[in-house]
């Protein structure tokens, strides 16, 4: 459980707003991606997000390519999660394979807005704010593996080495 | 409560009864991937294992760009070919078999009731045989070759149900473009799409791979048709190995089921520059073109070609127009050499270009120039996928391409019968 404030969008956020096709191909570290994320949708967030912050969105968050970036930069810029009603399913796999939780709660996207302080509580699939306590469906035993290895690959290792 | 046949299918790989939004972890029958092998074995080196778990499930094609265009991707093409022998890995087909996704089923990886994943987005186009199949990411496929399992959703199921027949001139690209256009690029996120009814019988193999192809474009993990004599008979010969075939119960859970009648169709077209900008040939007839492709995963299959040459047939193409044309599969390539058909299209004045991806996703063979325009039976339209972010593309039907190329403007089909 983490604290942190909401960065509110709308529906529709695609894999172009938040990581700009202009840098796909070049090979840049994940610190370098933060500096990007949602450049051309928020031009505020990159400089002020914090670690522990929290996107919530509208329906179709991550829609258009399956651009690995998208999620990768998120996660680099300390985004703890992303609420919304709902995900692109190629952003959806991607996010959790790279340790980023994607969690789908209308109540939460109806109530809280930019700024909103919230704690996640991932093991009982709530989140809490001042505007109330909202439940969002607890990703399954399997998912949450692989968000606290920190990605697919970390969880792959890890589970591979231990055989 | 009766099962959906992905239920089905991932319910007996997982070992128990499953339901639509639970998360199982499965080991897939086939794992494909393609010139991107070269990223994913990038990904596959940081594992810290030596060797792929189940190498003979892995299925590698180039196709992407055929032969290489320039040494970035050569080199690419080098790396992937000593990964396969390293790995030794028995199912690589290098850059004389075609687009993966009409080799898979030619070479009979895509069966009924088996779990095929690719480092694709236009995987699902196996459903086409009643298999589940679903493109994945590039980290999730190196971390499927080294450990043999996947975690995938069951999906809820939305059925499209088929009555009716195509009338002269309209194909299965037509009714795919008109369902996307009337419902939206994310009608069928996450979820599978069923295709079924009393016409989805009626329609050829490759009128199914279209379809199945299509259903990327509705946002859909997986589309399918259950299997019936006429997908039993296209994999005799083919299939490797024995399969299970599965269908949808009478009593399964849908979660919407919508009805097209086929016969209420004309030719369609999907404007710039999303999938689901569609228009009825009649909104965009007359528009100049500068470029044709017939071609690609989703139209580049013999009764593809045979559709446009029947237009070809005694005619030329537009002097103002460049026509390129693409068989899908070598096998393709082939039968139409052997059948006149490739003779008919060369006569026309149509470039016959390598099986492969082409131009389609922009890296090499015909890519355009700010402000041209090109009509193609490809699935994507989006901004600057085919060349200059101020070209456009239109897509349609292999025979409304065929007219388009005749007349050198966006052209029906109909006329030309």
């Amino acid at each position: 459980m983490s604290q942190g404030k909401v960065w509110k969008y709308g529906d529709n956020v695609n894999t172009d707003v938040i990581f700009p096709g202009r840098y796909t191909y070049q090979i840049m570290p994940p610190e370098e991606t933060a500096k990007h994320a949602l450049e051309d949708l928020d031009p505020e967030f990159a400089g002020s997000v914090q670690p522990g912050d929290v996107i919530v969105a509208g329906k179709n968050f991550g829609c258009g390519s399956s651009r690995e970036q998208a999620a990768a930069c998120l996660r680099s810029a300390g985004v703890q999660a992303i609420v919304a009603r709902s995900f692109a399913r190629i952003y959806f796999r991607n996010a959790i394979n790279l340790g980023l939780a994607v969690l789908q709660c209308d109540e939460a996207v109806d109530a809280l807005e930019k700024g909103d302080a919230v704690d996640i509580d991932f093991a009982k699939g709530k989140i809490r704010s001042a505007k109330g306590t909202f439940r969002f469906l607890p990703l399954p035993e399997s998912v949450i593996g692989i968000l606290d290895a920190g990605g697919l690959l970390e969880y792959t290792k890890k589970k591979l080495a231990k055989e | 409560m009766g099962k959906t046949l992905t239920e089905k299918i991932l319910g007996r790989k997982a070992g128990k009864d499953v339901q639509a939004g639970e998360v199982i972890t499965v080991s897939p029958d086939t794992i494909l991937s393609h010139d991107n092998s070269a990223a994913i074995i990038q990904e596959f080196r940081k594992l810290g294992v030596k060797k792929v778990r189940e190498p003979e499930k892995i299925v590698i094609v180039l196709d992407h760009i055929v032969p290489a265009s320039d040494e970035k991707y050569a080199q690419n093409h080098k790396s992937i070919r000593e990964f396969v022998a390293e790995q030794g890995i028995p199912n690589f087909f290098d850059i004389n078999a075609g687009i993966c996704h009409q080799v898979l089923p030619e070479q009979g990886f895509a069966l009924p009731g088996k779990v095929i994943v690719g480092s694709d987005s236009h995987t699902p186009s196996y459903g086409a045989f009643g298999a589940f199949a679903t493109g994945i990411g590039r980290t999730e496929t190196a971390c499927t070759w080294a450990t043999d399992e996947i975690w995938l959703r069951v999906p809820e199921t939305m059925r499209i149900d088929l009555s009716g027949r195509f009338r002269a001139g309209v194909f299965a690209k037509d009714l795919s473009l008109k369902i996307i256009g009337d419902r939206g690029a994310e009608m069928a996120n996450y979820k599978a799409v069923e295709f079924a009814g009393p016409a989805a019988g009626d329609l050829s193999v490759g009128a199914r791979l279209t379809l199945a192809n299509m259903s990327a474009e509705m946002g859909a993990k997986n589309g399918y048709f259950a299997p019936d004599a006429k997908t039993l008979k296209w994999l005799e010969g083919r299939a490797r190995g024995p399969f299970v075939v599965a269908s949808s119960d009478p009593d399964a859970r849908f979660e919407s089921v919508l009805a097209y009648d086929l016969g209420a169709l004309e030719p369609q077209v999907a404007c710039p520059h999303t999938v689901d900008n569609v228009k009825p040939i009649g909104a965009v007839a007359g528009k100049p073109v500068n470029q044709v492709l017939i071609g690609t995963c989703t139209n580049g299959r013999l009764e593809d070609l045979e559709a446009a040459a029947a237009i070809f047939k005694g005619r030329k193409i537009h002097s103002g127009v460049r026509v390129l044309v693409i068989p899908a599969s070598w096998e393709v390539y082939r039968e139409a050499l052997k059948n006149g058909v490739l003779a008919v299209l060369v006569d026309a004045g149509c470039v016959i270009l390598n099986s492969g991806c082409g131009p389609c996703l922009g890296a090499h063979e015909g890519i355009m120039a700010a402000g041209e325009i090109c009509l193609s039976t490809s699935n994507r339209n989006f901004r600057g996928r085919m060349g200059h972010r101020d070209s456009e593309i239109y897509l349609a039907s292999p025979a409304t391409a065929a007219a388009t190329a005749v007349a050198g403007k966006i052209a029906d089909p109909r006329e030309f019968a």
